[in-house]
C-alpha cells in the first residue's frame, strides 16, 4: 500500500502544541506519545512511516527514536486495521471466566484469525494481555470502550450492531453498573 | 464483623453516584485541603508515616517513608508521579478509583505534592484506560476551574500542576523508573538502582511515585487522622484495601475491607462463594498474577495482608485475587501466566528476555504433557537463574507463579506427563 504524506491537521496541531507545554522547556521528547496517538487516530487507527517521520521532524528528534517507542508499545499500530479494532483479552482472569470462547466466537462470525482484518475492512482482531478489568471479565475492547461481562451471543450481537453502524452501550453486558457484585444493592450494605 | 460503611475511603467505589466535583465534594472530598497545604511537608509525611500507609502498588513500601527521601534543598524542581498504569492480571482497583474517585487521587496529588514539595504532578494512566484518562482530565479541569489545583491550590500559597500522561500498552511501564522512561519520551525499560528516583528521578530531578489507590488514601487519612487508619487491619498492615476478586467465583466484584480479613471471607462474604462450592476450590494467586499460588488447605484460613501472605511464601501484591475451582486446568492457567511475562518482558537483560521464553515453552509442553519428569527440576531452576538476577522484578514475576505450581501441585504435573507418556 502506497502511504501518503501525513501532516496534523489543524484541530491536531492545536492539541499538539498543549500536549507539549505540559512538559518542561527541552523536555519536548515526552510529548512523543500522546502525538503518536494524535496522529494514529488522525490516519484511521495506524501510524505510517510519513506519520512516523513527521512526529520525529515536529519534535525535531532523530527518527529513529520515534521509531523505537512506536514498535515498543503494542497500542501504535504500525499496519493497517479496520474500523473497528477488537482486542480480546486472554489472559487466565480472562481465561478462566471464557475467553477461548469469545476469541473462537468473533474469528468465526467474522470469518477472520488473529492480526487480520475483514475484507470490508471493518473489524481487525487483536489477542490482548491484561486489559485491567478482571472482575468484569470476559472483556473484549473495540477502540477505545471496553465491552464487559461477555458471552459468545453477546459479543456476536455487539459486532453485527456495530455493523449496522449503530451504537452499542459500552461497559458491562449483564446490567452491572460497573464492579460491584450482580445483584449488589446499595440498600442493604451493612446498615452502619 | 464487615468494614463499617463509614469506615471505607470509596464510598463510591461502585460509581453509583457521580465522579463530578460537586457531588465529591458532598461525599467529603476537598473539604478543609488548605489546613493540610499549610502545615509543614514534615508534619504531612510524619502523618502518614504514622498511619502505616504501605503502598498499595504491590511492593507494600510504607508511603511516608518515601516520600521522606526526597531531599529538603530546593534547587531543581521535584517531581511526583501517580502510577495510574494499573496492568497486573486479576488487578481492577485503580480503575474504579479512578472512574467513580477521581477527586480523592487529584486532591491526594496536590497534598503529597506539598509533602514532597513538587510543583508539578503528571498521573500516567495506561492507555487502554481511555475513558478513565478523559475522567480525569475532566476532574483536573474542574479542579482548576475551583482553584483547587494549578497556581496558589486551594488559596495555600502552593503551586501545583498536574497532568495526564497516558501510557500505550506496555506492563513494564508500571515499574516505577520503567514510568520515568516512558514519560521522557523513550522505551519503557527500567534504571538501574541506586540511584533511586527519590535522588534522580525524572529529568535527572527528585521524583516521588506512588500508586493511585496510595495518594487517594491520604486525604482520607489525614482528615480522619493517623490514629484512625492504623486502628484498623493489623500492626504493620494496617488500614482498608480495595480487592478485587475474579475467576471461578458467582459475584466476581471489587471490595474496600479491612487489611487483614480471611480470604475465605472476602470470597463467600462478597464475591458469592466459589463456584461449586467452598470445597470446589483448587487454588488461589491472592495477591496479583506476579505472587505465587496458594492451594486450598492455606486458603482455608489465611488472612489476606502483607505479612502474613509472605510468610505462605506469597504475597500481597495489588490484592487481585483470582480463584480457581477444580475444573481449571491450572497448568494451563500458569503457563497463560508465562505467555503474559513473555509478551511483556522489555528486553533489556539477558535472563529476562531469554527465560522468560524458555520458562513460556517449557510451560507449554507440561499443558500437554510433553516432557520429562526431570524437566520439572530444570524448570524449577531456570526460574532461580531468572529471579534475582535482572534490573527489575518483572523476571522475578516471571519465576514466582511458576515456582508456586511446582511447590504445590508437583503430583499435578507428573500426572499430566504421564498421561502424555501412556498415550
Amino acid at each position: 500500500m502506497a502511504d501518503k504524506e501525513f501532516k496534523f491537521n489543524t484541530a491536531n496541531q492545536k492539541k499538539a502544541k498543549e500536549i507539549i507545554a505540559r512538559y518542561p522547556d527541552g523536555r519536548e521528547k515526552s510529548a512523543i506519545m500522546a502525538l503518536l496517538d494524535l496522529a494514529q487516530r488522525q490516519n484511521e487507527g495506524w501510524l505510517s512511516k510519513e506519520a512516523l517521520d513527521y512526529i520525529a521532524k515536529y519534535l525535531n528528534i532523530a527518527v529513529i527514536r520515534v521509531y523505537e517507542v512506536a514498535s515498543f508499545y503494542s497500542m501504535y499500530n504500525l499496519q493497517p486495521v479496520g474500523k473497528f479494532l477488537l482486542q480480546v483479552c486472554t489472559t487466565t482472569p480472562c481465561m478462566l471466566r471464557g475467553s477461548d470462547a469469545i476469541l473462537k466466537a468473533c474469528e468465526k462470525h467474522l470469518g477472520v484469525s488473529l492480526n487480520q482484518t475483514t475484507i470490508d475492512k471493518f473489524f481487525t482482531i487483536k489477542q490482548v494481555e491484561c486489559l485491567g478489568a478482571c472482575v468484569n471479565a470476559p472483556i473484549v475492547q473495540i477502540n477505545d470502550d471496553y465491552y464487559e461481562d461477555l458471552t459468545p451471543d453477546k459479543i456476536i450481537k455487539i459486532l453485527e450492531t456495530l455493523k449496522e453502524g449503530k451504537t452499542v452501550t459500552a461497559g458491562s453486558q449483564i446490567g452491572r453498573n460497573a464492579s460491584e457484585p450482580v445483584g449488589y444493592n446499595e440498600e442493604v450494605k451493612d446498615g452502619a | 464483623m464487615a468494614l463499617k460503611d463509614s469506615d471505607r475511603i470509596f464510598k463510591n467505589l461502585y460509581g453509583f453516584e457521580s465522579v463530578a466535583l460537586a457531588a465529591a465534594k458532598k461525599r467529603g472530598d476537598w473539604q478543609n485541603t488548605k489546613d493540610f497545604l499549610t502545615k509543614e511537608p514534615e508534619w504531612l509525611i510524619d502523618e502518614v508515616k504514622a498511619s502505616g500507609l504501605r503502598g498499595r502498588g504491590g511492593a507494600g513500601f510504607p508511603t511516608g517513608v518515601k516520600w521522606s527521601f526526597i531531599p529538603k534543598n530546593m534547587d531543581q524542581p521535584h517531581y511526583l508521579v501517580v502510577n495510574a498504569d494499573e496492568s497486573e492480571p486479576g488487578t481492577c482497583k485503580d480503575r474504579d478509583i479512578i472512574r467513580h474517585e477521581a477527586h480523592k487521587i487529584i486532591e491526594g496529588a496536590v497534598i503529597a505534592s506539598r509533602a514532597i514539595r513538587a510543583n508539578t504532578c503528571y498521573i500516567y494512566i495506561r492507555g487502554e484506560y481511555y475513558r478513565e484518562a478523559e475522567i480525569l482530565e475532566n476532574a483536573i479541569a474542574e479542579g482548576r476551574k475551583a482553584g483547587l489545583v494549578g497556581k496558589n491550590a486551594c488559596g495555600s500559597g502552593w503551586d501545583i500542576e498536574i497532568y495526564v500522561h497516558r501510557g500505550a500498552g506496555a506492563y513494564i511501564c508500571g515499574e516505577e523508573t520503567a514510568m520515568l522512561e516512558s514519560i521522557e519520551g523513550n522505551k519503557g525499560q527500567p534504571r538501574l538502582k541506586p540511584p533511586f528516583p527519590a535522588l534522580i528521578g525524572l529529568y535527572g530531578c527528585p521524583t516521588i511515585i506512588n500508586n493511585v489507590e496510595s495518594i487517594a488514601a491520604v486525604p482520607t487519612i489525614l482528615r480522619r487522622g493517623a490514629k484512625w487508619f492504623a486502628d484498623l487491619g493489623k500492626p504493620n498492615n494496617t488500614g482498608t484495601k480495595v480487592f478485587c476478586i475474579s475467576g471461578h467465583v458467582n459475584k466476581p466484584c471489587n471490595v474496600e475491607e479491612e487489611m487483614g480479613i480471611p480470604l475465605k471471607r472476602l470470597i463467600e462474604d462478597y464475591a458469592g462463594g466459589v463456584i461449586g462450592g467452598w470445597d470446589n476450590l483448587l487454588a488461589v494467586i491472592p495477591g496479583g498474577s506476579s505472587v505465587p499460588l496458594l492451594p486450598k488447605e492455606i486458603c482455608d484460613d489465611v488472612t489476606m495482608d502483607f505479612d502474613t501472605l509472605a510468610s505462605h511464601k506469597s504475597g500481597l501484591g495489588t490484592a487481585g485475587i483470582i480463584v480457581m475451582n477444580r475444573q481449571t486446568d491450572l497448568i494451563r492457567a500458569i503457563a497463560t501466566l508465562s505467555h503474559f511475562y513473555k509478551h511483556e518482558s522489555c528486553g533489556q537483560c539477558t535472563p529476562c528476555r531469554e527465560g522468560t521464553g524458555w520458562l513460556m515453552r517449557v510451560m507449554d509442553r507440561l499443558v500437554v504433557g510433553d516432557a520429562e519428569k526431570e524437566e520439572i527440576d530444570k524448570l524449577y531452576e531456570l526460574t532461580k537463574q531468572i529471579e534475582g538476577h535482572t534490573i527489575c522484578a518483572l523476571g522475578d514475576a516471571a519465576a514466582w507463579p511458576i515456582q508456586g505450581l511446582i511447590r504445590h501441585f508437583r503430583p499435578l504435573l507428573e500426572q499430566r506427563i504421564e498421561q502424555y507418556a501412556n498415550n
